[in-house]
């Protein structure tokens, strides 16, 4: 049995008054990519942002590799391991490139150099001196993974990370992914681009209305795309 | 050639040289007001009640510890960025959810107290601190004679505003004040301890402010009314300079210290109004500031 990284329980939260997420639980074992699929507004990014530590105003239980997630300090969660790369890519208008790369602090050894990131998104070499939000979307993407495998994160929180690109940067993306996989790194994964998604997970959640409705295995996902296409109201 | 514009040179030159002291701190003061905005999105109106305590601090220590200018240029700094450090821990921390009018309001108020403190201690009269032995006497340039403590005041404040600009702009300390500044969330999901940042900028910021305090107080009287006299002016600076640029409030500080100086030679009726006229033109022209960035 391998190793669970990350146990999620009855997981509630909210954005001021608004209540978003419903008791989601779930679980992702060392060495996966795991995805959340589900329609806009089920409840995934809120749920990458619970456990980042963005949304403040939680309940339930987050356990990750031993640590009460939602009772550690917000500026602890990266510290144990566990890097985020937002939805919106998070990238630093008044910082370089370099300044974005090098911002968040190295958490723990077996970071990524600055030359294996250069050997996994070659697009970022030679861009040290331009400022981070002149980079094409897929080339801040990029960026917004490489900043977090430098600092030795080995579980990345990834919320939809092929939104709004061109299918050739989509590919690249994946193969990035794979190569993550193959470094041992854990993933938890939003995705909207259910193609993508099957390309590089082995497991898949199914969201609805802030909870965990279903779980598929990636090799038995054929069998289930009915269903599948029912969820997400393809 | 004596005359400029019907003005004699030394005349003329002497104005410029006191609307650079003049400048000096504004650019001292409107920087630390630039860098706490910034990061905290406080307008610190209790900026100059800092200063004035870093002159006071400085003068306390000469009279009752004998500690000299030297010591007491950093010494001073620190006193008062620590006292600014618990003010914002215990107090302005409180506010930061809240609307920009609660913190507004709050270091008024302290403003409002620390100069009634003070003037209920030691009276409205101001005090004097003597010049330091090393710095007494004067460079005669042949058309102009310049005191060498004003002449070190502006050549180190100016050594202290480019520093504090290098920090922000090239250091990857400045790089994360820069990040916080945008998206303290995501800053913090990285690691790092944004609300220990925000007590350090803020202790910085009134630090500075301290310090052009120690700086003015051998120039100018130190008085408990000394900041509020100054703090319009320096938030007048700010505005023109654009909120939260640095480069901004530097050049704009000196830039309104001379020409203040020299509308008092050519329009003295004016002068006491000329920062505010150059703020009007810029919001008219250039809301975002002449530094400023649209957002």
């Amino acid at each position: 049995m391998v190793e669970t990284r990350l146990q999620v329980e009855a997981l509630e939260g909210w954005y001021g008054e608004s209540h978003v997420l419903h008791g989601a639980s779930f679980t992702v074992r060392r060495g996966e990519v795991v995805t959340l699929l589900g329609r806009n507004g089920a409840g995934k990014t809120s749920t990458m942002r619970a456990l980042a530590g963005i949304m403040r105003k939680r309940k339930g239980r987050a356990v990750f590799d031993g640590n009460e997630l939602l009772t550690t300090p917000p500026h602890r969660v990266a510290r144990l391991g566990l890097g985020f790369v937002p939805e919106e890519r998070g990238i630093f208008s008044s910082l370089t490139v370099r300044e974005n790369l090098m911002l968040p602090p190295v958490v723990r050894s077996g970071g990524w150099s600055i030359q294996d990131i250069h050997e996994l998104f070659p697009n970022l070499k030679g861009r040290d001196t331009t400022i981070g939000t002149r980079l094409s979307g897929g080339e801040q993407q990029m960026l917004a993974m490489a900043r977090i495998l430098r600092t030795g994160c080995d579980f990345i929180l990834l919320d939809e990370p092929t939104e709004g690109l061109a299918p050739v940067i989509v590919e690249h993306i994946g193969h990035a992914l794979v190569k993550l996989k193959e470094k041992g790194i854990t993933v938890l994964l939003v995705e909207q681009n259910l193609n993508f998604a099957r390309s590089v997970a082995d497991r898949h959640y199914v969201m609805e209305q802030g909870r965990i409705i279903d779980e598929i295995d990636n090799g038995s996902l054929s069998s289930h795309m009915d269903k599948l296409n029912r969820y997400l109201g393809i | 050639m004596t005359e400029l514009f019907g003005v004699p040179i030394a005349v003329l030159s002497g104005q410029v040289m006191i609307g650079l002291i003049n400048g000096s701190f504004y650019a001292l003061l409107s920087l630390g007001l630039a860098i706490i905005f910034g990061l905290l999105n406080v307008i610190n109106f209790a900026h100059g009640a800092f200063y004035m305590l870093g002159a006071f601090v400085s003068w306390g220590l000469l009279t009752y510890g004998g500690v000299g200018y030297w010591p007491s240029l950093v010494l001073t700094p620190l006193i008062v960025g620590a006292l600014g450090a618990v003010f914002e821990r215990t107090m302005l921390r409180r506010l930061y959810g809240l609307d920009h009018l609660f913190s507004l309001l709050l270091t008024f108020g302290l403003a409002l107290a620390l100069e009634g403190i003070f003037r209920w201690v030691y009276g409205a009269g101001g005090k004097s601190y003597p010049v330091p032995a090393s710095l007494q006497g004067v460079y005669n340039l042949g058309f102009m004679v310049l005191p060498i403590y004003r002449a070190w005041v502006i050549v180190a404040s100016l050594v202290v505003c480019l520093l504090a600009w290098v920090v922000i702009e090239k250091t990857p300390l400045g790089a994360r004040l820069r990040a916080a500044t945008e998206n303290p969330k995501l800053v913090t999901a990285f690691g790092i301890n944004v609300p220990l940042m925000l007590t350090l900028t803020y202790a910085a910021g009134v630090g500075l402010a301290g310090l052009a305090g120690v700086m003015a107080a051998p120039i100018y009287q130190v008085s408990p009314n000394m900041g509020s006299s100054l703090i319009i002016i320096v938030f007048a600076v700010v505005v023109i300079g654009g909120m939260g640029s640095i480069m901004g409030s530097i050049v704009t500080g000196l830039m309104l210290g001379v020409l203040e100086s020299l509308t008092k030679v050519f329009f003295p009726t004016a002068s006491a109004i000329t920062v505010f006229i150059v703020m009007i033109l810029v919001l008219l022209m250039r809301p975002a500031g002449l530094f400023g960035k649209d957002k």
